[in-house]
This record gives structure tokens, sequence and C-alpha cells, in this order.
């Protein structure tokens, strides 16, 4: 599969929050706001395509030639929380206007389980590295389509009249659903 | 009789996916069928009562800044251990649930009551919380799991529920079925929470709001925190 096919794949046909239920909770909680949703969005992509190249090197060079698979889980969790630090304090000190946009977001995301299943995910489909790396990054860059999409359509739920017991949360994901209808029709387009 | 009131709560007025919104992922990923969402259920209430108990014991050790991140790692070494359990005893089912296993790890669930629970009280209690939590989530995921499966696929834990002129409503079982039942059963509970508390004359209950409990996730009310402190 070549690199266009794979980045199509990841945004339309299997999108991480509309077909693999990935990530729901910030799709649910954060998506009130256009701006909060792109700066979600862009967090999410830059850790989880670093996270996915660290976790890869992580289970090739220390877990594979020590037989440690069994504590993937636990290897990768530590990995992207202190990724995240890492990363939060590198931008406090080195590109504070970056910081500035994504800096509340960054803690957030070491319990986001998109980060976490993709680096997964990578490491199931036993890709190598750089393809690892692109797969995170585009399946994120689907992640934030479906985030900036739902704010969308929440900004102008804003103003229509929705029955009492549905408003807020219930409504957001019936709307979830009728999305995922739409992509659903991506399926088999590739592959 | 807190040890039963804290218990309880988990079962109805602090049902953790539809009255908290609590653990979203799993929730519409494994309920293709009852017997998934009960396995996830069982998995849930492992991690969970131990590691609210284990939190609960270590709360006054732990400092402050550092908590999420050992709350995170007592829960990532639950969750390899259910791992190991489910491939050694349960290996079909472990397969069944694929990648969603590992992500218990990062379920709000979890770090949602080690947060709001856990590390303010003692023992005892916390079980009984996290008991009940888990068992209102193993509830509703066989809730979830037996509707779509009937729906879907016209059978309950696998055994034929209509008659064969039955025409599967395959809408159920796929991905958009998932929200949209999800998002159904919400706006029942609400309806259901609103009608309970009018009846009994008292002030209107919040609706079900999103990752009520966990501040990891719900960026709007971090942002509120920040913006007050």
């Amino acid at each position: 599969m070549n690199y266009f096919e794979m980045l199509i794949a990841a945004i339309f046909v299997n999108n991480i929050i509309l077909a693999q239920y990935l990530g729901c909770c910030p799709f649910v909680g954060c998506s009130k706001d256009r701006g909060v949703a792109i700066g979600m969005g862009a967090a999410v992509t830059f850790v989880a395509s670093m996270a996915t190249a660290f976790t890869w090197l992580m289970q090739k060079y220390v877990l594979n030639p020590f037989g440690l698979g069994y504590l993937q889980t636990l290897v990768f969790i530590l990995v992207i929380a202190s990724l995240v630090q890492f990363v939060e304090m590198f931008l406090k000190k080195m590109v504070p206007p970056l910081y500035k946009s994504l800096g509340i977001f960054l803690p957030l995301i070491t319990t986001n389980c998109a980060v976490l299943g993709l680096a997964i995910l990578a490491q199931r489909n036993e890709f190598g590295l750089g393809v690892s790396v692109f797969y995170a990054f585009s399946a994120a860059l689907g992640f934030t389509l479906a985030l900036f999409l739902m704010a969308g359509i929440r900004e102008r739920l804003v103003i229509s009249r929705v029955p009492k017991s549905m408003q807020g949360t219930s409504i957001g994901l019936v709307m979830a659903g009728l999305m995922s209808l739409t992509f659903f029709a991506f399926q088999g387009m590739i592959g | 009789m807190s040890f039963v009131k804290e218990f309880a709560k988990g079962l109805w007025k602090e049902l953790p996916p539809f009255r908290l919104v609590l653990g979203l992922c799993p929730v519409l990923a494994v309920t293709k069928s009852a017997a998934d969402g009960l396995g996830m259920g069982a998995a849930v209430i492992f991690v969970l009562v131990l590691s609210n108990a284990i939190i609960s014991m270590v709360r006054k050790i732990i400092p402050k800044k550092v908590r999420i991140a050992c709350f995170i790692v007592i829960a990532a070494s639950l969750v390899v251990a259910v791992e190991l359990l489910m491939q050694a005893y349960a290996y079909p089912l472990y397969q069944s649930l694929g990648i969603f296993v590992p992500l218990i790890v990062v379920n709000c669930i979890i770090l949602g009551r080690a947060e709001a629970f856990a590390s303010k009280n003692p023992v005892h209690l916390s079980i009984a919380d996290g008991l009940g939590m888990g068992i209102g989530f193993t509830m509703s995921l066989t809730f979830l799991g037996a509707l779509r499966e009937v729906f879907g696929a016209g059978k309950l834990f696998g055994a034929t529920v209509f008659g064969p002129d039955f025409k599967p409503f395959t809408f159920m079982v796929e991905a958009p079925g998932a929200f949209v039942c999800l998002g159904l059963i919400l706006g029942a509970m609400n309806y259901l929470a609103i009608w309970q508390s009018k009846r009994k004359g008292l002030p209107e209950p919040s609706l079900a709001a999103s990752c009520g409990g966990c501040r990891a996730c719900s960026i709007g009310e971090s942002k509120q925190i920040m913006q007050e402190g």
C-alpha cells in the first residue's frame, strides 16, 4: 500500500473516531468550539506522531530483545506520559507562542485513548518505523477532521430547538452516529 | 450503611456510561454483542476495584503533584495483569475485544474514580465505589450489547431470538448504530431523571454531562479552571 492510499484510508475509510471508536471522550467533551477543536487536533497529531515513533523504538530495541512483550501496555503509557511532559516543557521554554496555543491541551492527551491506541495498532499491524509514524500522523488528521466537523455542527446546534432531555451529549452522540453513517459510505473505496 | 450507599450509587444514580458519561470508547466499541460487553465489564470491574483499593491505601504517601502519574502506573500494572489472565483463560474473548483490553488503562472511568473518590476516601468505601461503578458499567455494556445484538443480528448471547423470516438490521451492529443507540439511551435516561424529580417536586437534575468526574479529558472544564485560578 502506498503512502497516498494510506493517508486517504486513515482519514476517511477507517476514521479513528467514527469507524474505530478511539478518542471518543475529547470528541464529545471538547467539540463545542471550532478553535478548541483545531487546537486539540493539532496537539493530538503532534503527540501521536512522536509517541508512535518512540514506542516503536522502545518495542524494537528494549521490549523485543529482552522478551518483555507482555509489558507493552505499561511501557507505552509511561513513554507517552513522559513524552507529553517533555514536550510541554520544551515548548514552554523554546516556542512560547506554540505553547500558548497548544499548552492547555497537552496534559490531557496522556489519557487520550487515540494516542495509546495508535501506538498499539501500529505494533499489531507490524509496520516499519516510517510507516508507523505516517500512519499515526494520518489517523490523527482524521481525528482532527472529525472533531472540527463536530464542532461546526455543534455551533449551529446552539440556536436550534432540541427536546430538553436530548440536549448536550445525547444529541451530540446521535449526530456523531449520522456523521459516522456518512463516513460509512467511504467503506470499500480502498482495498 | 455508607458502604451500601457508595456501592448503590454506581448502579443507578451515577451509572457510569449513561449518567456520568465516562469511558465512552469501549462502550461504543465492544458492544456488538452482549457477551463481549459482559466480558469487557468483568475486566473493568477487576481493574477498577483493585486500582481503587490500592490508590486508597497509598493515598497519603503520594505527593499531590505526581498523583496522576502514580494512578496511571498502578492502573497500567493491573491492566497488564488482566491481559495476561485473559490470554491464559479467556483467549477468544481477548481476541474479540482486541485493542480495547490494553486501552482500559486510559479509560476515564479508572482515572476518574481514582481522582474523584479513591484518593480522598478510606479503603473499604473505595472498594464499594469501585465495585458499584464496575457493576453499573458492566450492566450498561451488557444492556447496550444485547440491544444491538438483538436488532442487528437477531441473536442474544449467540442464541437466535427471532424466527427465520427476520432480516437483521445491520445498521445497529456497525459504528453508526453504536453512536445513535448510546445517544438515544442517554436521552431516555435524562427524560427519566427529569420525570422522577418532577414527581418528587425536587429541582431539575443536571443532564448527563460529558466526562463528569474526570478532568483529564474535558477541555471545557479545565479551561474554566485555568481562567478562574
